[in-house]
C-alpha cells in the first residue's frame, strides 16, 4: 500500500543522499519523491510517497528516518487530515480537428491546454490522484506520447 | 590558527590523549602539527588497524576512539573498521584527509567521495569546506558519537583547508534541533513494565551491548538480584553482569549455553535490556519464545519492535530506565520455582567438550581464565576462536571482552588488542585468535613492538577457517571447499618482527605457557596447536528455533 509522509529536514549538503540512502539500504520502495525549501530556507520539506506492505514498515521507516541527525520531524499522513496534490504534463497527439473534443474534457476533468501545434498539445494539469488518475484515462483516448508528473505534494490541514 | 592547529587543539579540548593513523599527502599539514602535538601518535601499519585500535580503545574505555587518515586509499582502508564500530555501536571519530576543495569531484590524485562511501555506515558524516566552521564540526562530530545510541562519525577535511586561517573559537556543546535523543523513560511505560514484572512467574532478563555502553552494570546487578530473575546476554552483552553469579546463564542464541536457550523459550516474560533481537539470538524468529511478554528498553526507537512484538516498549538510557524501574517495583515476583526449573536444565545440559586427543581449544580458553582469573582483556577475532572465548571464559567485568559482534570482522581482535592495551598499558591484554584471523592484520605486529604495546595472541591454531569449515562440515556433507588454511611459522614470524613467539601442542604445556607469555615484556605470539576439526557447541543451526540445538548435549 502507498502512504505518504512528509520530512523535514535541514538544508544541507547531502541529506538528500542520505534520505535516498536510508530507503535504498533497507529496500524500500519511493514511489515519488518532492524535495524544496521551506519559508525557513534553512529548511527542506520532503513529500515521500512510500510502499509499505504494512504497519511495522511504515513504522521502521518512520523510525530510521527520525535516526538520521539531519532529519527534523517526520509527519506520517496515512492517518492524518491532509490535502495532497500532483502536477502532470502530457504530450498527446492532436491534429486541430480534434480541439473541441480534447477541451470538452476540461469540462468535468482538471486540466489545459498550454501549448498546442500540429500533431501534438501539451496538456498540464494540477489535482489529487483521482483527479489526475481520471484525466490520463481520458487523455488516453487520444494516445498520450510522453507523460511527466512532479510526485505527490502533501500538506496537512 | 590553521586548520590543522584547529583540528588538534580541539582534539585535546575534547581529552583526547591518543590517536591511531597513518600518513599521507593529503594530511601533510595534520602531521606537520602532530609533530609538535603532545597528543599521542600510534602509527599503525595498515589504516585498518588504526581503525581497529580505536574501536578497541574506545570498548576499554567508554571515550571515543580516534583515527586518522590520508584521502583515497588511506581513507578506503578504514571503511571496515567503520562499518564495524557502527554495527556495535561503538564511539568513533574518523578523521580523513580530502583533497583541495576547488578540486574535489575533478577525479583528482587520491580522490575518494569518502562521505559518500561511508554515509551508511557512520552515524553522521561531514565533509569540512570551510575552515570557519572546523572547530564547531568536531564539537558536534564527538557530541553526536557520543551521545545518544554511540557510533562512529567521520569528518573529512580537504588539504586547503587543513592550511587555510581563521580565528579558534571553541563553541559551547551544541544544541542540534533535528538530534534530541531520549534519556528517561516514559513514566507511564515504566509503571506498566513494573506491574508486568511483579505479575511474572518465570521472568527473564535479556541483556546487551547497551548496558554496557550506558553504564549500567551495577543497576543491572541490583535488579536481578531484587527479581531474583535469571540473566541471559548476547555477545555484546557479555561483561555487563558476572559471569560466575548464581542468577547467570551465560550467552544465548546459535551458540549459547542450551539452558539460556531453553529459559528465555520457556520464560513468560522478556526483559530485554539494550539488546536488539538479532537473528543470531532469535533463531526462527515466528518460533521464539511463544508464551513470552516482551518489555524492551533501548535508547534507540528503531531497534524496539523492528525484529519482535514488543508489549511494553520503552526508549532511554539503560541506566536512568532501570533505576527508574527499581523505584517503580512495588512487589518482586516469586521466581522460586522457575529458578528451580531453570537449575534443572543446567545439571542437565552443562556446557562440556570431550577433553581427550590432540589439545582442545576449549582447553586453552579454560587455562587463560584460570590464569588470569577474568582480571585480564580478552579481544577475539572471528570464528570459532570467538565462540569458544565467549563460552569458555566467565567475564565478571564490563569492557573486559571485546569482540566484533555485529559485523564479524576476522582481523580486528589484533589491533583491537593494541587499541585496548594503549588504554590500560598495566593490564594484561589477550587477543584469543584464529589462525586465519591472524593473518588479516597481522602486519601489527610491527606496530606493537615499536610501540611496545606488549599484547599477547593466543592463537587457536586449527589449519582451517574453522567456522566455515564446521558449516561445510555439518550443512554441505562435509565437502571442504577452500577452508584449509595455510600459516606461517607463527613462532619464526613472531620473532622476525622483534616479538616472542611460543608453540604449545600439548596440554601440559599450556599453563607454562601462558604464565610465560603473561611475564614476558614484549608482544607475545602463542601458537597454540589444537585440533583440527573441533566443533562449536551447542548450535543452533541457522533458521531453527533456538531450542533446536544439536550437538554438545548430555
Ligand atoms: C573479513 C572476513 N572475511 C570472511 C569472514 C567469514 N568467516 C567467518 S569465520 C571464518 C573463519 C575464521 O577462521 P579462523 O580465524 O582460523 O578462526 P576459527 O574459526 O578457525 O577459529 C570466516 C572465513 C569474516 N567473518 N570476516
Ligand atoms: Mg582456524
Amino acid at each position: 500500500m502507498r502512504h505518504t509522509i512528509s520530512v523535514l529536514v535541514e538544508n544541507k549538503f547531502g541529506v538528500l543522499a542520505r534520505v535516498a540512502g536510508l530507503f535504498s539500504a533497507r529496500g524500500y520502495n519511493i514511489a515519488s519523491l518532492a524535495v524544496s525549501e521551506t519559508l525557513d530556507p534553512s529548511i527542506s520539506y520532503m513529500t515521500i510517497v512510500v510502499e509499505a506492505q504494512d504497519e511495522k514498515i511504515l513504522e521502521q521507516i518512520n523510525k530510521q528516518l527520525n535516526k538520521l541527525i539531519d532529519v527534523i520531524t517526520v509527519t506520517d499522513f496515512t492517518k492524518k487530515a491532509h490535502i495532497d496534490r500532483e502536477m502532470v504534463m502530457a504530450k498527446v497527439e492532436y491534429s486541430p480537428k480534434d480541439k473541441a473534443k480534447l477541451e470538452s474534457i476540461f469540462d468535468k476533468y482538471v486540466g489545459k491546454i498550454i501549448k498546442a501545434k500540429a500533431g501534438i498539445a501539451i496538456i498540464e494539469a494540477v489535482g489529487d490522484q483521482a483527479q489526475i488518475k481520471g484525466l490520463l484515462e481520458q487523455l488516453d483516448k487520444f494516445g498520450v506520447k510522453e507523460l511527466v508528473r512532479t510526485g505527490r505534494l502533501a500538506i496537512a490541514e | 590558527m590553521t586548520g590543522a592547529e584547529i583540528l588538534l587543539e580541539s582534539l585535546k579540548r575534547e581529552g583526547v590523549e591518543v590517536m591511531f593513523g597513518y600518513p599521507g599527502g593529503q594530511v601533510l599539514p595534520i602531521f606537520d602539527k602532530l609533530y609538535d602535538s603532545d597528543i599521542k601518535f600510534i602509527l599503525t601499519r595498515h589504516e585498518q588497524g588504526a581503525a581497529h585500535a580505536a574501536d578497541g580503545y574506545a570498548r576499554a574505555t567508554g571515550k571515543p576512539g580516534v583515527c586518522l587518515a590520508t584521502s583515497g586509499p588511506g581513507a578506503t582502508n578504514l571503511v571496515t573498521g567503520i562499518a564495524n564500530a557502527c554495527m556495535d555501536s561503538i564511539p568513533m571519530i574518523a578523521i580523513t584527509g580530502q583533497v583541495k576543495t576547488f578540486l574535489i569531484g575533478n577525479d583528482a590524485f587520491q580522490e575518494a567521495d569518502v562521505t559518500g562511501i561511508t554515509r551508511p555506515i557512520t552515524k553522521h558524516n561531514y565533509l569540512v569546506k570551510d575552515v570557519k566552521e572546523l572547530a564547531s564540526t568536531i564539537r558536534e562530530a564527538f557530541y553526536i558519537a557520543t551521545s545518544g545510541r554511540p557510533g562512529p562519525v567521520l569528518i573529512d577535511i580537504p588539504s586547503d583547508v587543513q592550511l587555510a586561517d581563521t580565528e579558534f573559537i571553541w563553541p559551547e556543546v551544541p544544541e542540534i534541533r533535528s538530534y534530541k535523543p531520549t534519556y528517561f523513560g516514559h513514566p507511564g511505560q515504566i509503571k506498566k513494565a513494573a506491574k508486568l514484572i511483579s505479575d511474572s512467574k518465570r521472568p527473564i532478563l535479556y541483556i546487551g551491548g547497551g548496558v554496557i555502553s550506558s553504564g549500567a552494570h551495577k543497576e543491572l546487578r541490583i535488579l536481578a538480584e531484587s527479581l531474583k530473575a535469571p540473566l541471559t546476554w548476547t555477545l555484546m552483552g557479555i561483561g555487563a553482569f558476572p559471569g560466575d553469579h548464581e542468577l547467570s546463564l551465560g550467552m544465548l542464541g546459535m551458540h549459547g549455553t542450551a539452558y539460556a536457550n531453553h529459559a528465555i523459550m520457556e520464560s513468560d516474560l522478556i526483559i530485554a535490556i539494550g539488546a536488539r533481537f538479532d537473528d543470531r539470538v532469535t533463531g526462527r524468529i515466528d518460533a521464539f519464545a511463544p508464551h513470552a511478554k516482551v518489555i524492551h528498553i533501548d535508547i534507540d526507537p528503531s531497534s524496539i519492535s523492528k525484529n519482535v512484538r514488543v508489549d511494553i516498549p520503552i526508549g532511554g538510557d539503560a541506566k536512568n530506565i532501570i533505576g527508574e524501574l527499581l523505584e517503580q517495583i512495588k512487589k518482586a515476583p516469586d521466581t522460586t520455582e522457575w529458578l528451580k526449573t531453570v537449575e534443572l536444565w543446567k545439571k542437565k545440559y552443562p556446557m562440556k567438550y570431550k577433553d581427550e586427543g590432540k589439545l582442545k581449544p576449549q582447553y586453552v580458553v579454560e587455562e587463560i581464565y584460570n590464569l588470569t582469573k577474568g582480571d585480564a582483556i580478552i579481544t577475539t577475532e572471528v570464528g570459532q576462536n570467538q565462540m569458544w572465548a565467549a563460552q569458555w571464559y566467565k567475564y565478571n567485568h564490563p569492557r573486559t571482552f571485546i569482540s566484533s559482534g555485529g559485523l564479524g570482522t576476522m582481523g580486528f581482535g589484533f589491533p583491537a588488542a593494541m587499541g585496548a592495551k594503549v588504554a590500560y598499558p598495566e593490564k594484561l591484554v589477550f587477543d584469543i585468535a584464529g589462525d586465519g584471523s591472524i593473518q588479516m592484520n597481522i602486519q601489527e605486529l610491527a606496530t606493537c613492538v615499536a610501540n611496545k604495546i606488549h599484547v599477547k595472541v593466543a592463537i587457536l591454531n586449527n589449519g582451517y577457517l574453522g567456522m566455515v569449515r564446521q558449516w561445510q562440515e555439518l550443512f554441505y556433507k562435509r565437502r571442504y571447499s577452500h577452508v584449509a588454511i595455510t600459516a606461517p611459522d607463527f613462532v619464526k614470524l613472531a620473532e622476525s618482527f622483534g616479538a616472542v613467539g611460543i608453540r604449545v601442542t600439548k596440554k601440559e604445556e599450556v599453563r607454562g605457557a601462558l604464565e610465560k607469555a603473561a611475564k614476558i615484556d614484549n608482544t607475545v605470539f602463542i601458537d597454540f596447536v589444537v585440533e583440527g576439526e573441533e566443533n562449536v557447541y551447542p548450535m543452533v543451526p541457522a533458521g531453527k528455533a533456538i531450542n533446536e540445538i544439536i550437538g554438545g548435549l548430555a
